[in-house]
């Protein structure tokens, strides 16, 4: 620490003398008008500040480098913040206007009249995250344990990829498939095989449908990952005492695992419960709880999207959409701040 | 579990075969050199190379700057710069963004377009979505990346001498090439495929966009477009556009695998 402080010390005297050098150059140019001498203190000066400037410069570039990062890292958390700000000061207008209690327990949503009660849509975006989750959830795990403990190894050098790709396809591409495939095929074969024979195909049912398929491969793959993380010697150490695989992947794998598959399930969760632009294709757009799974509805996403147009026309419908996405933001707020609690909890408990 | 499985790749192959079909045979080459002017909505002829550019000059632009925000986000997130909790919490905010449905992304550009009197759309607010949306991917998937890398390579540059700003941007990011390229090809698929955020803010048009604060048309906007129409030849359209998009995003995992092969050479193990 003491040399350091030396050789700051030593530095600023460099400097100093630089400075002192420099003056005298002025004084040689101007008072005693020798040119000579204003040439040789220039040239003394120059050599100086560059030996200087040398000892400085990666300092510099450290300090500058490091602060401007800090001013970056910074402002994305500020950035964090204003959108959430954003989001309530927009919203205030429409709080004003009617209760909250009036936006989120009365289901009248008339933009047109003026009443934007979410009750109905809540309840549908509940019913369709739900549904979808209770779909896909048993499917992606079962997968993602015959892809790590029952697949030839071929098989999973060749799964693994294509369920890479296969995460990164576009929502609207889904959605796309799901208006003109799935629609019919719910229209036509699975609503009267439940008994639902009025059915248009447009409803809950087909969107939370396209939902699982939607998730499967976000689970799969980050159930694939925490499962082939598990240690081999735990259930090396499980099938040394006699338990079958089965009894090996329920005991051990889910147990060591069991933060990962949270994870999982909670990203999925979070993927469904927001996604836009695949729901409001095929989920009918009405704002109203359908009698049945096959009716049609509408969710809080697909309602920004399919109402957005009018926000030129009725203005206090944009503050309405503001707040409908500032609940979007604070249900996907509160589940990351779950996870993040029930995943530190868990890893705490879950020591091997 | 079997049954599962095959339901996973059933569906799952599903889709991209009904795509890859119906997509290849309604392609031609006037879909690739024509704008859409000339009533492509209403079932004649016209392409949709407007639409291919749209989404490329918005994907592009958003990808660069969220990258250079996000690598440098990612490299201070280390323990060299900050207190491990603050970074904790930073991360937190990251994945909470993360999370966030894109929508909500549309909704603030949208409040600040409306804030300012600019409505209708342009392709500057769509760029700024998207940049936003992309921003926390690309961060966290390079910060995991850099978090890989061995704690003895930045010892043993930290001990000739460099600073931590020079062992950051010359050792760590060479060391963690293939995760920075993999986070920056990721951000770009999310970021191209994405019409949810784009819906809210570029609007639509016909042509080529000039300025910056032009309307244009974007890929995922277009199927959106094309598959609301009420002619069922027009609704098949859609899967024409659904294909170039599929072929671009199946590009890009090809590159990323190509890259992160080809990067991770050079790195120590």
């Amino acid at each position: 620490m003491s040399s350091t402080l030396k050789d700051t010390i030593l530095k600023q005297k460099m400097v100093l003398i630089a400075l002192f050098i420099f003056l005298l150059s002025l004084l040689s140019l101007f008072i005693v008008q020798n040119v000579v001498l204003f040439a040789l203190f220039l040239v003394v000066f120059i050599i100086l500040l560059l030996r200087h400037l040398i000892h400085v410069t990666r300092k510099l570039y450290n300090l500058l480098g490091t602060r401007i990062m800090m001013i970056i890292t910074v402002s994305m958390i500020f950035l964090f913040f204003l959108l959430l700000l954003t989001l309530l000061q927009g919203s205030f207008q429409i709080i004003n206007d009617q209760s909250l209690a009036e936006l989120i327990f009365s289901s009248n949503w008339k933009p047109f009249s003026g009443h934007f009660g979410l009750f109905a849509v809540i309840i549908d975006t509940l019913i369709v995250t739900a549904v979808s989750m209770v779909i896909a959830v048993p499917i992606s795990l079962l997968t993602a344990i015959y892809i790590t403990e029952y697949a030839p190894k071929k098989f999973r050098q060749m799964i693994r990829p294509f369920i890479d790709v296969l995460a990164g396809v576009p929502s609207v591409v889904f959605g796309l498939c799901a208006l003109l495939v799935l629609v019919p095929i719910v229209r036509d074969s699975i609503a009267p095989l439940f008994g639902v024979s009025t059915s248009s195909g447009f409803g809950l049912f087909t969107a939370s449908l396209i939902l699982s398929i939607m998730v499967f491969p976000i689970i799969i793959s980050l159930c694939v990952e925490s499962f082939s993380s598990v240690p081999l010697a735990l259930k090396e150490a499980s099938l040394s005492l006699g338990s079958t695989k089965w009894e090996t992947v329920k005991k051990v794998l889910f147990r060591a695992s069991g933060p990962g598959i949270l994870a999982a399930i909670f990203l999925g969760f979070g993927r469904a419960f927001g996604e836009t632009i695949a729901v409001s294709m095929v989920v009918g757009n009405q704002e109203l709880i359908p009698s049945t799974l096959f009716g049609p509805g509408q969710t809080l996403a697909s309602l920004i999207a399919s109402n957005y147009t009018e926000v030129s026309s009725i203005p206090i419908l944009a503050s309405a959409l503001i707040f409908v996405a500032l609940l979007l933001f604070i249900v996907v707020l509160i589940f990351n701040l779950l996870g993040f609690l029930v995943l530190r909890r868990a890893s705490k408990r879950w020591k091997y | 579990m079997i049954a599962s499985v095959l339901i996973v790749i059933g569906s799952l192959f599903f889709i991209v075969l009904v795509v890859v079909l119906n997509g290849a045979s309604s392609l031609s080459l006037e879909i690739f050199t024509q704008t859409s002017e000339g009533g492509f909505y209403l079932g004649k002829g016209g392409g949709f190379l407007n639409a291919i550019v749209g989404s490329l000059l918005l994907a592009f632009p958003a990808t660069g700057i969220a990258f250079l925000v996000g690598i440098v986000i990612a490299l201070y997130l280390q323990r060299d710069f900050l207190h491990p909790g603050i970074a904790q919490f930073i991360r937190l905010c990251l994945d909470i963004l993360w999370g966030i449905p894109s929508i909500v992304y549309g909704v603030f550009c949208l409040t600040i377009m409306i804030a300012i009197g600019m409505g209708g759309g342009s392709v500057f607010f769509g760029i700024v979505a998207l940049t936003l949306l992309e921003i926390p991917i690309i961060t966290r998937s390079i910060d995991e990346s850099i978090k890989m890398v061995p704690l003895g390579l930045k010892e043993s540059a930290y001990s000739l001498g460099s600073t931590k700003y020079e062992t950051s941007i010359k050792v760590v990011r060479k060391q963690a090439m293939p995760g920075i390229i993999a986070g920056i090809l990721l951000g770009f698929g999310r970021g191209i495929g994405d019409a949810a955020s784009i819906l809210l803010t570029v609007g639509d048009s016909n042509y080529f966009p000039t300025s910056l604060f032009d309307q244009t048309a974007a890929l995922p906007t277009m199927i959106l477009n094309l598959a609301s129409m009420p002619d069922h030849i027009v609704q098949r359209k859609a899967y024409a556009v659904a294909f170039v998009l599929l072929i671009i995003v199946l590009l890009i995992s090809i590159i990323t695998r190509y890259l992160t092969k080809k990067s991770s050479k050079y790195i120590i193990k």
